[in-house]
């Protein structure tokens, strides 16, 4: 699917400079007035004028109730919180009623699995057959993903007598496809899969993924934090039934993230949360409920974050998701470099560049990833360490924590020199040797 | 390095890191003492202690012993616990852990409290910890392991004066 991008980036200096400019925080200073390099985008991207802008002027201008009144207030309101889903929509290129707002990724799994937990229970009729489970169904999951997307499975499955699986992680990080086959069988009812590791940076083929689940009837839930801020993504021609990500990874606020249910998914699927605003008649014996995507919005939204997240989309589509792909592409290449040029310094995730993000997870021998990270903060670098909430993949490769630096459009040439300056002299200050050879772990 | 980097990292507490005192579990139950074990996570970064403690009928501990994973500050902290600890009476070992714990809140300033300096001797070393919020929990790991595991035995402070 995603091809590997040889050519040189081509984002210009001039405009690398506009979008950095974009981002106020990326200007401050730490501690002893040291420049911020901030290498942790894969756990929060940090946010554009443009997006703190959008949210500012809702309450500054526009804040009402969504979806009730008929004041003119409440239907500017709700055109921008409508407006919003709208550019979400087209970001990931699908239809606005099959966006439905959560609080964050975790909730959209989330929302997802409890949906099949209530079908499992017979609430939605014959329609939400679909999504019902009984005892000795399968749900398929990867040893990659985020714990948002295993906990989520493993209760499901606790709660309906369901028995999980999953794929494996070959030893350069990819998922192995090739063990498609043995693991998904008749009962599978759902398989769950990262379409890009926290960890390792790998991106996901998707399409093997999908197939296999059509020929048995299984449903796809895409984990898409990690893949939307940085690649194109197109959900209908990836043909996945659901997927989950999160505003604040893709410059927009915290507190917001969008589920995506493909039309007639979401149309026979029974509500999770219920309450006001999700509802069509309510008597005190019993209630319908409102067509998708309101029928998964109980309560009151998140409208502010919902309309800054708009903006985020439309922030990132302007810079345009090729152009970032390409720039990010060039910031992969010079971390893996970075991380090889250091002796004793090992990846965990693949080592060349094809269908991978700029995040790359590395240990570095005989010195802890919080002792790491603790000596490159020292020179302003910010790389996130532990378990990344991954611990399944980190015990796959026999590591109990990782150092993990990630990059997003904003990352220049020279903040990475900086990072490959720092992580340099992490061995020699806890007092270890830096020979060319690799010498034991403790 | 900075100045706050050398605090963090005294030279004790890479020593310690490097060749920790009382490493090693216990595989037989340990006769004549009161024996429990307690295992630690830090669920952020997946540190983790396993630690035994044995108390004898005066209430004196007699041995710690453990095993962990982590980085420099935690795995250093149970190792200067252990030295701390072991032939220290019960109550000895309460105002220790009272006064470590005092030491990680005052954001690296320090006890200012001869006494206690004197008290925790090589854990002073850790005085620069509180200066990263973050870390605090690494030094802390031990300790609350061993507060746990005290616990678990049963023995109580009061004994040694009954």
């Amino acid at each position: 699917m995603t091809s590997t991008i040889e050519a040189p980036h081509t984002m210009s200096a001039t405009e690398l400079a506009a979008v950095r400019a974009d981002f106020p925080l990326l200007e401050r200073t730490l501690r002893d007035g040291r420049a911020l390099v901030y290498l942790d985008s894969g756990a929060t991207s940090q946010k554009p004028d443009v997006v703190l802008d959008a949210e500012q002027d809702f309450y500054l201008q526009r804040n009402a109730a969504v979806h009730r009144g008929a004041h003119q207030l409440a239907e500017e309101a709700t055109e921008a919180f409508e407006d919003a889903r709208a550019r979400v929509a087209r970001f990931v290129g699908v239809d606005d009623d099959e966006i439905v707002w959560t609080t964050n990724a975790t909730a959209g799994i989330n929302l997802v699995a409890y949906a099949m937990s209530n079908a499992s229970l017979g609430r939605g009729g014959e329609a939400a057959r679909r999504f019902a489970l009984a005892p000795g169904d399968e749900i398929v999951v990867t040893e990659a993903e985020h714990h948002a997307n295993l906990v989520p499975w493993q209760e499901l499955a606790a709660r309906t007598g369901a028995v999980l699986r999953w794929i494996g992680v070959s030893d350069d990080g990819r998922l192995r496809v090739d063990q498609l086959d043995q693991v998904v069988g008749p009962r599978t009812r759902v398989i769950a899969f990262t379409h890009a590791s926290n960890v390792t940076g790998a991106i996901t083929d998707v399409a093997p993924f999908v197939a296999a689940a059509r020929r048995v009837g299984a449903l796809t839930v895409l984990d898409a934090c990690q893949s939307v801020p940085h690649l194109p993504v197109d959900l209908h021609e990836l043909g996945v039934d659901f997927a989950a990500f999160s505003g604040h990874k893709m410059f927009g606020p915290t507190g917001v993230g969008a589920l995506y249910g493909r039309r007639e998914l979401l149309a026979a699927m029974p509500p999770v949360t219920t309450g006001g605003s999700m509802v069509e008649v309510v008597t005190m014996e019993a209630t319908t409920y409102a067509p998708p995507p309101q029928r998964f919005e109980a309560g009151t939204q998140m409208v502010s974050q919902a309309v800054a997240m708009g903006a985020a989309a439309t922030y990132l589509s302007d810079i345009g998701m090729t152009a970032i792909a390409e720039h990010e592409a060039h910031l992969a290449r010079l971390l893996l470099d970075a991380v090889a040029s250091v002796p004793g310094v090992r990846v965990i995730g693949p080592t060349d560049t094809a269908d991978r993000l700029a995040t790359v997870s590395f240990v570095v021998d005989g010195v802890h990833a919080h002792d790491v990270g603790q000596v490159l903060d020292d020179a302003g670098v910010a790389v996130r360490v532990g378990h990344h909430c991954a611990q399944p993949l980190h015990r796959r490769f026999g590591v109990a924590a990782t150092a993990r630096a990630s990059a997003a459009v904003y990352t220049t040439d020279e903040e990475i020199e900086v990072f490959r300056e720092a992580l340099s002299g992490v061995r020699a200050f806890f007092g270890l040797e830096a020979p060319a050879s690799n010498e034991g772990a403790a | 390095m900075t100045t706050a980097m050398e605090q963090l990292y005294q030279q004790v507490i890479l020593d310690h890191a490097k060749h920790p005192h009382g490493r090693g579990l216990a595989v037989a139950p340990v006769s004549g003492v009161l024996s429990a074990e307690s295992h630690q996570v830090n669920p952020t970064c997946g540190d983790e202690v396993t630690l035994q403690v044995d108390v004898d009928d005066s209430g004196v501990v007699r041995d710690v012993r453990w095993e962990g994973q982590g980085c420099s500050i935690s795995q250093a902290s149970v190792s200067v616990l252990h030295d701390l600890v072991v032939d220290q009476p019960l109550a000895t070992v309460g105002d220790l852990g009272a006064t470590f714990r005092a030491l990680m809140q005052t954001k690296g300033a320090g006890l200012g409290d001869e006494d206690a300096e004197d008290a925790l001797g090589d854990a002073n070393a850790f005085t620069g910890v509180g200066k990263f919020s973050a870390r605090v929990k690494c030094a802390l790991l031990g300790w609350v392991a061993l507060s746990d595991a005290l616990i678990k035995t049963g023995a109580s402070a009061d004994k040694e004066n009954a």
